[in-house]
Protein backbone atom coordinates (compact mmCIF):
# COMPACT_ATOMS: atom_id res chain seq x y z
CA UNK A 1 0.00 0.00 0.00
CA UNK A 2 2.60 2.40 0.87
CA UNK A 3 4.70 1.76 -1.80
CA UNK A 4 1.95 2.53 -4.26
CA UNK A 5 1.28 6.20 -2.58
CA UNK A 6 5.13 6.61 -3.50
CA UNK A 7 5.02 5.70 -6.91
CA UNK A 8 2.27 7.28 -7.82
CA UNK A 9 3.32 11.01 -5.99
CA UNK A 10 5.04 13.78 -7.77
CA UNK A 11 8.60 13.56 -7.29
CA UNK A 12 9.62 17.32 -7.21
CA UNK A 13 6.66 16.88 -3.78
CA UNK A 14 8.69 13.73 -2.59
CA UNK A 15 11.59 15.64 -2.45
CA UNK A 16 10.82 18.70 -0.95
CA UNK A 17 9.06 16.66 1.59
CA UNK A 18 11.99 14.30 2.38
CA UNK A 19 13.99 17.56 2.58
CA UNK A 20 11.53 19.42 5.39
CA UNK A 21 11.55 15.90 7.12
CA UNK A 22 14.89 15.62 7.50
CA UNK A 23 15.55 19.12 8.88
CA UNK A 24 12.97 19.08 11.02
CA UNK A 25 14.07 15.38 12.57
CA UNK A 26 17.34 17.56 13.34
CA UNK A 27 16.08 20.14 15.28
CA UNK A 28 14.16 17.63 17.18
CA UNK A 29 17.27 15.00 17.75
CA UNK A 30 18.97 18.34 19.86
CA UNK A 31 15.90 18.38 21.41
CA UNK A 32 16.09 15.06 22.55
CA UNK A 33 19.71 15.06 23.03
CA UNK A 34 19.15 17.65 25.79
CA UNK A 35 15.98 16.46 27.53
CA UNK A 36 17.70 13.25 27.78
CA UNK A 37 20.91 14.99 29.37
CA UNK A 38 18.60 17.15 31.39
CA UNK A 39 16.78 14.41 32.75
CA UNK A 40 20.16 12.24 33.82
CA UNK A 41 22.02 14.98 35.20
CA UNK A 42 19.09 15.85 36.94
CA UNK A 43 19.14 12.66 38.81
CA UNK A 44 16.70 10.69 36.90
CA UNK A 45 17.73 7.00 36.19
CA UNK A 46 17.97 6.47 32.53
CA UNK A 47 15.46 4.52 31.96
CA UNK A 48 12.90 7.19 32.99
CA UNK A 49 13.80 9.46 29.92
CA UNK A 50 14.04 6.70 27.73
CA UNK A 51 10.64 5.18 28.26
CA UNK A 52 9.18 8.40 27.89
CA UNK A 53 10.08 8.74 24.67
CA UNK A 54 9.39 5.17 23.28
CA UNK A 55 5.95 5.15 25.12
CA UNK A 56 4.85 8.83 25.32
CA UNK A 57 6.33 10.23 22.42
CA UNK A 58 5.38 14.28 22.56
CA UNK A 59 8.27 15.93 23.49
CA UNK A 60 6.50 19.13 25.28
CA UNK A 61 4.97 17.06 27.60
CA UNK A 62 7.86 15.25 28.25
CA UNK A 63 9.85 18.28 29.11
CA UNK A 64 7.06 19.70 31.02
CA UNK A 65 6.63 16.25 32.84
CA UNK A 66 10.54 16.18 33.63
CA UNK A 67 11.08 19.88 34.94
CA UNK A 68 8.17 19.58 37.05
CA UNK A 69 9.58 16.55 39.12
CA UNK A 70 13.18 17.77 38.68
CA UNK A 71 11.87 21.04 40.61
CA UNK A 72 10.78 18.73 43.14
CA UNK A 73 7.01 18.20 42.27
CA UNK A 74 5.32 15.26 43.23
CA UNK A 75 4.48 12.71 40.12
CA UNK A 76 0.59 13.38 40.26
CA UNK A 77 1.78 17.09 39.68
CA UNK A 78 3.93 16.14 36.82
CA UNK A 79 1.40 13.79 34.92
CA UNK A 80 -1.34 16.88 35.43
CA UNK A 81 1.29 19.46 33.37
CA UNK A 82 1.62 16.54 30.58
CA UNK A 83 -1.80 15.05 30.25
CA UNK A 84 -2.83 18.82 30.24
CA UNK A 85 -0.35 19.95 27.26
CA UNK A 86 -1.29 16.31 25.42
CA UNK A 87 -5.04 17.57 24.95
CA UNK A 88 -3.89 19.03 21.96
CA UNK A 89 -3.86 15.79 20.18
CA UNK A 90 -7.23 15.53 20.53
CA UNK A 91 -8.43 17.91 17.59
CA UNK A 92 -5.17 16.70 16.01
CA UNK A 93 -6.40 13.07 15.53
CA UNK A 94 -9.84 13.96 14.28
CA UNK A 95 -7.73 16.38 11.84
CA UNK A 96 -5.56 13.66 10.27
CA UNK A 97 -7.81 10.42 10.73
CA UNK A 98 -8.56 10.33 6.61
CA UNK A 99 -4.43 9.59 6.70
CA UNK A 100 -3.98 6.64 9.46
CA UNK A 101 -6.33 4.29 6.83
CA UNK A 102 -8.92 2.22 7.31
CA UNK A 103 -7.13 -1.01 8.65
CA UNK A 104 -6.75 -1.23 12.79
CA UNK A 105 -2.88 -1.79 12.53
CA UNK A 106 -2.63 1.08 10.62
CA UNK A 107 -4.93 3.12 12.86
CA UNK A 108 -3.16 1.95 15.90
CA UNK A 109 0.11 2.87 14.38
CA UNK A 110 -0.76 6.21 12.80
CA UNK A 111 -2.33 7.54 16.34
CA UNK A 112 1.24 6.63 18.35
CA UNK A 113 2.98 9.08 15.88
CA UNK A 114 0.35 11.79 15.91
CA UNK A 115 2.87 14.76 16.78
CA UNK A 116 2.59 18.61 16.40
CA UNK A 117 5.34 17.89 13.29
CA UNK A 118 3.34 14.92 11.37
CA UNK A 119 0.31 16.89 11.74
CA UNK A 120 1.46 19.90 10.35
CA UNK A 121 3.12 18.54 7.41
CA UNK A 122 0.16 16.21 6.26
CA UNK A 123 -2.29 19.16 6.59
CA UNK A 124 -0.16 21.38 4.71
CA UNK A 125 -0.43 18.93 1.41
CA UNK A 126 -3.22 19.18 -0.57
CA UNK A 127 -3.95 15.65 -2.45
CA UNK A 128 -4.39 12.66 -0.24
CA UNK A 129 -1.38 10.86 -1.66
CA UNK A 130 1.01 13.44 -0.85
CA UNK A 131 -0.88 13.85 2.50
CA UNK A 132 -0.46 10.24 3.58
CA UNK A 133 3.54 10.30 2.54
CA UNK A 134 4.05 13.66 4.22
CA UNK A 135 2.44 11.93 7.44
CA UNK A 136 3.70 8.93 7.68
CA UNK A 137 7.72 10.06 6.52
CA UNK A 138 7.41 13.11 9.26
CA UNK A 139 5.90 10.94 12.11
CA UNK A 140 7.92 6.99 11.57
CA UNK A 141 11.24 9.35 10.98
CA UNK A 142 10.28 11.43 14.14
CA UNK A 143 9.72 8.36 15.67
CA UNK A 144 13.15 6.85 15.48
CA UNK A 145 15.01 10.06 15.72
CA UNK A 146 13.67 10.99 18.67
CA UNK A 147 14.40 7.91 20.06
CA UNK A 148 18.02 7.64 19.32
CA UNK A 149 18.37 11.00 20.79
CA UNK A 150 16.85 10.26 24.00
CA UNK A 151 19.29 7.24 24.37
CA UNK A 152 22.35 9.46 22.94
CA UNK A 153 21.25 12.28 25.51
CA UNK A 154 21.23 9.79 28.42
CA UNK A 155 24.99 8.76 27.71
CA UNK A 156 26.35 12.48 27.49
CA UNK A 157 24.25 13.49 30.71
CA UNK A 158 26.24 10.23 32.40
CA UNK A 159 29.57 11.62 30.99
CA UNK A 160 29.07 15.57 31.95
CA UNK A 161 28.92 15.63 35.59
CA UNK A 162 28.23 19.38 35.90
CA UNK A 163 25.46 20.15 33.10
CA UNK A 164 25.63 23.56 34.57
CA UNK A 165 28.78 24.80 33.48
CA UNK A 166 27.81 23.97 29.76
CA UNK A 167 24.49 26.17 30.41
CA UNK A 168 22.31 22.89 29.17
CA UNK A 169 19.62 23.85 31.93
CA UNK A 170 19.01 26.93 29.86
CA UNK A 171 17.56 24.51 26.93
CA UNK A 172 14.38 23.48 28.80
CA UNK A 173 12.95 26.78 28.98
CA UNK A 174 14.20 28.17 25.81
CA UNK A 175 12.77 24.82 23.85
CA UNK A 176 9.42 25.46 25.58
CA UNK A 177 8.98 29.33 24.57
CA UNK A 178 10.05 28.58 21.13
CA UNK A 179 7.32 25.65 20.62
CA UNK A 180 4.78 28.17 22.12
CA UNK A 181 5.72 30.90 20.44
CA UNK A 182 3.34 30.41 16.81
CA UNK A 183 0.46 30.27 18.91
CA UNK A 184 1.10 33.28 20.50
CA UNK A 185 0.23 35.06 17.19
CA UNK A 186 -2.94 35.73 19.12
CA UNK A 187 -3.76 38.48 20.97
CA UNK A 188 -6.04 36.69 23.82
CA UNK A 189 -3.59 33.97 23.72
CA UNK A 190 -0.60 35.87 24.80
CA UNK A 191 -2.47 38.04 27.32
CA UNK A 192 -3.39 34.44 29.14
CA UNK A 193 -0.10 33.47 29.01
CA UNK A 194 1.81 36.65 30.13
CA UNK A 195 -1.09 36.13 32.95
CA UNK A 196 -0.26 32.80 33.70
CA UNK A 197 3.38 33.32 33.78
CA UNK A 198 3.24 36.21 36.23
CA UNK A 199 0.81 34.29 38.67
CA UNK A 200 2.94 30.59 38.31
CA UNK A 201 6.28 32.60 39.10
CA UNK A 202 5.06 34.60 41.72
CA UNK A 203 3.46 31.76 43.54
CA UNK A 204 6.97 29.69 43.36
CA UNK A 205 8.04 30.86 46.45
CA UNK A 206 4.73 29.08 48.48
CA UNK A 207 3.54 26.85 46.93
CA UNK A 208 4.83 22.96 47.12
CA UNK A 209 7.34 22.40 43.61
CA UNK A 210 4.63 21.55 40.86
CA UNK A 211 1.37 23.30 41.43
CA UNK A 212 2.37 27.29 40.07
CA UNK A 213 2.60 25.65 36.59
CA UNK A 214 -1.05 24.64 37.44
CA UNK A 215 -1.81 28.06 38.20
CA UNK A 216 -1.08 29.21 35.42
CA UNK A 217 -4.27 28.30 33.64
CA UNK A 218 -6.20 30.43 35.80
CA UNK A 219 -4.68 33.03 32.90
CA UNK A 220 -6.88 31.29 29.98
CA UNK A 221 -10.27 33.32 31.59
CA UNK A 222 -8.92 36.29 28.76
CA UNK A 223 -10.19 33.68 26.27
CA UNK A 224 -13.36 35.01 27.26
CA UNK A 225 -12.76 38.73 26.86
CA UNK A 226 -14.45 40.98 24.34
CA UNK A 227 -10.94 41.14 22.36
CA UNK A 228 -10.56 40.17 19.69
CA UNK A 229 -9.32 37.29 18.36
CA UNK A 230 -6.66 37.98 15.91
CA UNK A 231 -4.62 40.52 16.22
CA UNK A 232 -5.77 44.22 14.97
CA UNK A 233 -3.45 46.90 13.84
CA UNK A 234 -4.04 49.80 15.86
CA UNK A 235 -4.54 52.26 13.56
CA UNK A 236 -8.02 50.69 12.75
CA UNK A 237 -10.91 53.07 13.50
CA UNK A 238 -13.86 51.76 15.59
CA UNK A 239 -16.16 49.37 13.52
CA UNK A 240 -18.61 51.59 11.11
CA UNK A 241 -22.07 51.86 12.33
CA UNK A 242 -25.10 52.21 10.38
CA UNK A 243 -26.45 55.50 10.25
CA UNK A 244 -29.90 56.01 12.43
CA UNK A 245 -31.43 58.03 9.71
CA UNK A 246 -31.76 55.16 7.13
CA UNK A 247 -34.32 52.61 7.37
CA UNK A 248 -33.29 49.02 8.08
CA UNK A 249 -33.70 46.92 4.27
CA UNK A 250 -34.49 43.63 3.78
CA UNK A 251 -32.95 40.78 5.57
CA UNK A 252 -29.61 38.89 4.17
CA UNK A 253 -30.66 36.31 4.88
CA UNK B 1 9.52 9.45 38.92
CA UNK B 2 7.61 5.84 39.05
CA UNK B 3 7.13 3.86 36.56
CA UNK B 4 3.52 4.47 37.37
CA UNK B 5 3.52 8.05 36.49
CA UNK B 6 5.06 7.30 32.83
CA UNK B 7 2.86 4.74 32.28
CA UNK B 8 -0.47 6.79 33.18
CA UNK B 9 0.97 9.30 31.40
CA UNK B 10 1.76 7.15 28.38
CA UNK B 11 -1.90 5.52 28.19
CA UNK B 12 -3.71 9.10 28.87
CA UNK B 13 -1.50 10.24 26.12
CA UNK B 14 -2.56 7.75 23.67
CA UNK B 15 -6.03 7.88 24.25
CA UNK B 16 -6.08 11.69 23.22
CA UNK B 17 -4.69 10.11 19.99
CA UNK B 18 -6.75 7.32 19.32
CA UNK B 19 -9.90 9.37 19.93
CA UNK B 20 -9.82 11.17 16.22
CA UNK B 21 -9.45 7.99 14.48
CA UNK B 22 -11.64 5.75 16.61
CA UNK B 23 -15.14 8.42 16.95
CA UNK B 24 -14.36 10.00 13.74
CA UNK B 25 -17.67 8.98 12.21
CA UNK B 26 -20.03 9.85 15.23
CA UNK B 27 -19.46 12.75 16.26
CA UNK B 28 -17.10 16.07 15.48
CA UNK B 29 -15.52 18.07 17.60
CA UNK B 30 -16.89 21.83 18.14
CA UNK B 31 -15.02 24.32 16.66
CA UNK B 32 -15.40 26.67 19.78
CA UNK B 33 -13.43 23.37 21.37
CA UNK B 34 -10.90 23.36 18.89
CA UNK B 35 -8.25 26.67 19.97
CA UNK B 36 -9.23 25.97 23.31
CA UNK B 37 -6.09 23.12 23.43
CA UNK B 38 -3.52 25.11 21.55
CA UNK B 39 -3.89 27.77 23.83
CA UNK B 40 -4.39 25.90 26.86
CA UNK B 41 -1.17 24.21 25.98
CA UNK B 42 0.94 27.71 25.08
CA UNK B 43 0.38 29.30 28.65
CA UNK B 44 1.36 25.63 30.31
CA UNK B 45 4.51 25.85 28.27
CA UNK B 46 5.21 29.80 28.84
CA UNK B 47 4.10 29.40 32.28
CA UNK B 48 6.80 26.64 32.77
CA UNK B 49 9.39 28.39 30.88
CA UNK B 50 9.12 31.30 32.89
CA UNK B 51 9.24 29.38 36.39
CA UNK B 52 12.36 27.03 35.18
CA UNK B 53 14.14 29.52 33.56
CA UNK B 54 13.65 32.21 36.53
CA UNK B 55 13.61 29.76 39.81
CA UNK B 56 15.50 26.72 41.60
CA UNK B 57 13.61 25.38 43.68
CA UNK B 58 11.95 28.11 45.73
CA UNK B 59 13.64 31.04 44.82
CA UNK B 60 15.75 32.69 41.92
CA UNK B 61 17.68 31.09 39.97
CA UNK B 62 20.53 33.41 38.87
CA UNK B 63 20.83 35.72 36.18
CA UNK B 64 22.74 33.35 33.59
CA UNK B 65 19.99 31.24 32.81
CA UNK B 66 17.08 33.82 32.49
CA UNK B 67 19.56 36.07 29.83
CA UNK B 68 20.09 32.65 28.01
CA UNK B 69 16.17 32.09 27.47
CA UNK B 70 15.94 35.61 26.95
CA UNK B 71 19.00 35.44 24.47
CA UNK B 72 16.98 32.29 22.51
CA UNK B 73 14.11 33.74 22.49
CA UNK B 74 14.53 37.00 20.69
CA UNK B 75 16.09 34.71 18.13
CA UNK B 76 13.11 32.14 17.93
CA UNK B 77 10.64 35.60 17.49
CA UNK B 78 12.90 36.33 14.43
CA UNK B 79 11.93 32.89 13.07
CA UNK B 80 15.90 31.73 13.95
CA UNK B 81 16.46 28.26 13.51
CA UNK B 82 15.65 25.56 15.96
CA UNK B 83 18.95 24.52 16.54
CA UNK B 84 20.08 28.12 16.98
CA UNK B 85 18.07 29.04 18.89
CA UNK B 86 18.97 25.63 21.52
CA UNK B 87 22.21 26.49 20.95
CA UNK B 88 22.32 30.24 21.92
CA UNK B 89 20.25 29.31 24.89
CA UNK B 90 23.45 26.91 26.32
CA UNK B 91 26.13 29.06 24.69
CA UNK B 92 24.88 32.28 26.35
CA UNK B 93 24.20 30.73 29.89
CA UNK B 94 27.63 28.88 29.66
CA UNK B 95 29.51 31.99 29.00
CA UNK B 96 28.13 33.94 31.02
CA UNK B 97 28.70 31.50 34.07
CA UNK B 98 32.48 31.66 32.77
CA UNK B 99 32.24 35.00 33.76
CA UNK B 100 31.21 34.59 36.82
CA UNK B 101 27.73 35.14 37.23
CA UNK B 102 25.92 33.19 38.94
Amino acid sequence: MQLFMILNMNPADRTTIVRDVVLVCLADAIVGVSFGATAVAGGLPPWVPVAMSLLVFAGGSQLAATSVVLAGGSPAAAVAAGVLLNTRLVPYGFAVADVTGNRWYTRFLGAHVTTDESVAFALRQAHTDTRKFAFWACGISLFVSWNAATIVGTVVGTMVRNTGSFGLDATFPAVMLALALPVLADGRTRAAAGTGAVTAVALTPVLPAGLPVLTALAGLAWLRSPWPRSPRPRWRRPRWRRPRWRRPGPPCR
Amino acid sequence: MPIAAVAVLAAVTYAFRLAGPAFRQRFRIPPAARDLPASAAAVLLIALAATSALTQGHGFAGWARPAGVTAAGLLAARRAPFPLVVVTAAVVTALLRLAGVP
